[in-house]
């Protein structure tokens, strides 16, 4: 462990991580493929050890694995969210039950990535939710759509608390589809004419609907998904 | 050839068995259904199971079996007809039953009655009217006993084939030249021998002597004729067999590979994946499980009891071992395969090993959405992209191949490309309003 909460803004433009994974090869592989990009300040293998390593440290980013032995990465967001709005969270894992991913990002984790990703490509992803974006993975993407989708037999009776909360708009469809086709955010904002500012405002606002929805569907969903 | 009745050899076990002491009704008859003895049988069991079932003494049955069939073969008929109908002991259902779908052998049996009748109408020609009360017994016998020997089960093969030993002893000794030409002088002898006797005979000679023509001709026939027969009949079997086997083995090796292979070969380039290698690992013994207690085949989509996700997944491991470029596949939503979508995966599969072979990117995304009225699916590459309008040959095939696929099945395809741009290639299948599954992992 590095000492905790050593100069918190004054180092530079490098966000500060905290990497929580029970596979102590797997902390290590990512610190050493981080590089100097970022600042590692804390590692932890558990839910309890990683709420109190990440309280200490006040990182910018936690990346956290979405399986961990005690609860899940779920359970160290739903702990240190309230308290902690600052701490923004960044899953990642090998490949997983996507109601498992999406019960992570409802938490309150700002992104989703594959254990496969390259190193720069996780730097970047670093950065990002370090600076207040989201990341959507081609995969968390399509958890998404699946989750979201419109289905012909879905309970019409069951109101809807807040439709718009419930509904992705065709927009927001349109870029989580070229996000699940591998576009990156710059490539999908040529592709549709409009700004990267603008994909992003999107990809926030799907994930806005994600965490807050009490759509009946979602959970419809994740209960259906649970049975296959 | 095979139209000696059952009573030839069932004749000796009767004068055996006459010298031993015996009564006429042996036990009280036996309730139930009519079965063929299994145990007690020289033939068919036939006589076995009526005197179980009547109560009498089996050797009273059999000679008056054998009675029947000297007077007018009508005794011989019976015995086939019931050993076809009648099922064997301990068996579900009589040979009739199994008979009935086995068409080669009711050819075979139609032939040789055709050919039975050629020679009964020749035998008529010759004054030999007497042949025509043994007409339908024999016709009967021909056609029944065809039909026993192709389909009775094997214990009673072997029976039969104890009982046509003499006749195979002669198609073997073909071998030897000397017992060759020793068969075709004989053959001749009785050919000329019977025919004489059959041309020069009238109707007040006797009768014996006419039989005796008739037969030798027969014998004739089946002498010169009958080990060429039974030779093609053989070797028909046996490269049948042979071709069936190496079939076999061909498919067989081709689904290890598919599968085994190339899970072993995903395992060896994850080994520092653990999670990974338990997953390929558990989805191999899946698949081979499936492919060896329920026979569903791994590797191939065709007649496979695959959904859409399923096969992408199947596209993305093979891709991935096979050109070691990973394959990044998401899928919204399932469906169970049809022969379209099968057509579409084939498409998509094509479309990756293209960009997997040519693009030089160092991934590949396929993405596909089940929607209610379609199946759409991408195949994405960031690489060096190309000119559509300056296709080498070679790519044109393979871009042709999917074109051609998909609008056979009336799918659209789109590529977008442009040198240095990458490749996408958008394919989109309709599909029957039906009910959209859930994706599964």
């Amino acid at each position: 462990m590095t000492s905790p909460a050593a100069g918190v803004a004054e180092q530079g433009h490098r966000p500060r991580v905290v990497i929580v994974d029970d596979h102590g090869l797997f902390r290590s592989g990512v610190r050493s493929e981080l590089g100097d990009q970022v600042e590692v300040v804390g590692e932890a293998d558990d839910v309890t050890p990683a709420i109190a390593v990440i309280s200490e440290c006040l990182p910018d980013v936690v990346l956290l694995d979405v399986h961990l032995p005690g609860g899940g990465g779920q359970a160290v967001v739903t702990a240190l969210r309230a308290s902690l709005p600052q701490v923004r969270f960044l899953a990642l894992s090998a490949s997983d039950a996507p109601e498992d991913v999406i019960a992570v990002i409802r938490a309150g984790a700002r992104g989703y990535v594959t254990k496969t990703i390259s190193g720069p490509d996780l730097v970047d992803a670093v950065r990002r939710v370090a600076g207040g974006d989201t990341v959507f993975s081609p995969r968390l993407a399509g958890f998404v759509l699946d989750a979201f989708a419109a289905r012909p037999g879905d309970s019409p009776g069951v109101p809807s608390l807040d439709p718009e909360l419930d509904q992705l708009t065709p927009r927001e469809r349109e870029v989580l589809r070229l996000i699940a086709r591998g576009y990156t955010y710059k490539e999908i904002a040529r592709e549709l004419y409009i700004s990267v500012k603008t994909v992003e405002s999107h990809v926030s606002s799907v994930l806005r609907k994600l965490q807050l929805s009490t759509r009946h569907q979602l959970t419809r969903w994740a209960t259906e998904r649970r049975l296959a | 050839m095979t139209t000696e009745p059952p009573g030839t050899e069932r004749r000796g076990g009767i004068f055996r068995r006459l010298g031993s002491r015996h009564t006429w009704i042996r036990h009280p008859p036996v309730t139930g259904p009519l079965r063929r003895s299994s145990e007690d049988r020289l033939a068919g069991g036939v006589a076995a199971g009526l005197a179980a079932r009547t109560g009498l003494d089996v050797t009273v049955v059999r000679i008056g079996f054998v009675v029947a069939a000297l007077f007018s073969l009508f005794g011989a008929a019976v015995y086939v007809v019931g050993w076809l109908l009648i099922p064997a002991a301990g068996a579900d259902g009589n040979i009739a039953g199994k008979a009935v779908t086995d068409r080669r052998g009711i050819a075979l049996a139609a032939g040789l009655v055709s050919l039975l009748v050629v020679v009964l109408i020749i035998a008529s020609a010759l004054h030999a009217n007497w042949l025509n009360t043994l007409a339908w017994p024999l016709v009967i016998c021909v056609a029944g006993i065809t039909l026993i020997w192709r389909n009775a089960p094997p214990d009673e093969q072997v029976v039969l084939r104890r009982l046509a030993e003499p006749l195979l002893g002669l198609a073997q000794g073909s071998s030897s030249r000397r017992r060759t030409v020793a068969r075709i002088v004989v053959a001749a002898l009785a050919l000329g021998l019977g025919l004489i006797w059959l041309l020069t005979g009238n109707p007040d000679q006797s009768t014996l002597r006419q039989i005796a023509g008739v037969i030798l001709v027969v014998a004739a026939i089946a002498i010169l004729l009958g080990p060429w027969w039974l030779r093609i009949a053989r070797d028909l079997v046996v490269e049948r067999q042979a071709r069936i086997r190496a079939e076999e083995r061909a498919d067989m090796a081709a689904r290890l590979h598919d599968s085994v292979l190339q899970t072993l070969a995903l395992i060896q380039r994850r080994a520092e994946h653990p999670q990974q290698v338990i997953q390929l690992a558990r989805a191999q013994e899946r698949e081979l499980r499936a492919w060896l207690f329920d026979g569903h085949a791994p590797g191939s989509l065709d007649g496979q009891d695959l959904t859409l996700a399923a096969g992408i997944l199947l596209i993305q491991q093979e891709v991935e071992a096979q050109h070691e470029v990973p394959v990044e596949a998401v899928t919204v939503g399932d469906c169970d395969l049809d022969d379209d979508l099968r057509a579409l995966l084939a498409a998509a599969r094509e479309a990756t090993v293209n960009a997997v072979k040519w693009s030089g990117a160092p991934v590949v995304s396929i993405f596909a959405e089940v929607e209610p009225g379609q199946v759409a699916l991408f195949v994405r590459d960031r690489g060096r992209g190309f000119d559509p309008t300056a296709v080498p040959p070679d790519r044109k095939g393979l871009a042709q191949s999917i074109h051609a696929r998909m609008a056979r099945r009336g799918g659209t395809v789109v590529v977008r490309t442009a040198p240095g741009q990458g490749t996408e290639v958008s394919l989109t299948m309709p599909r029957p309003a039906g009910e959209r599954q859930p994706g599964r992992p």
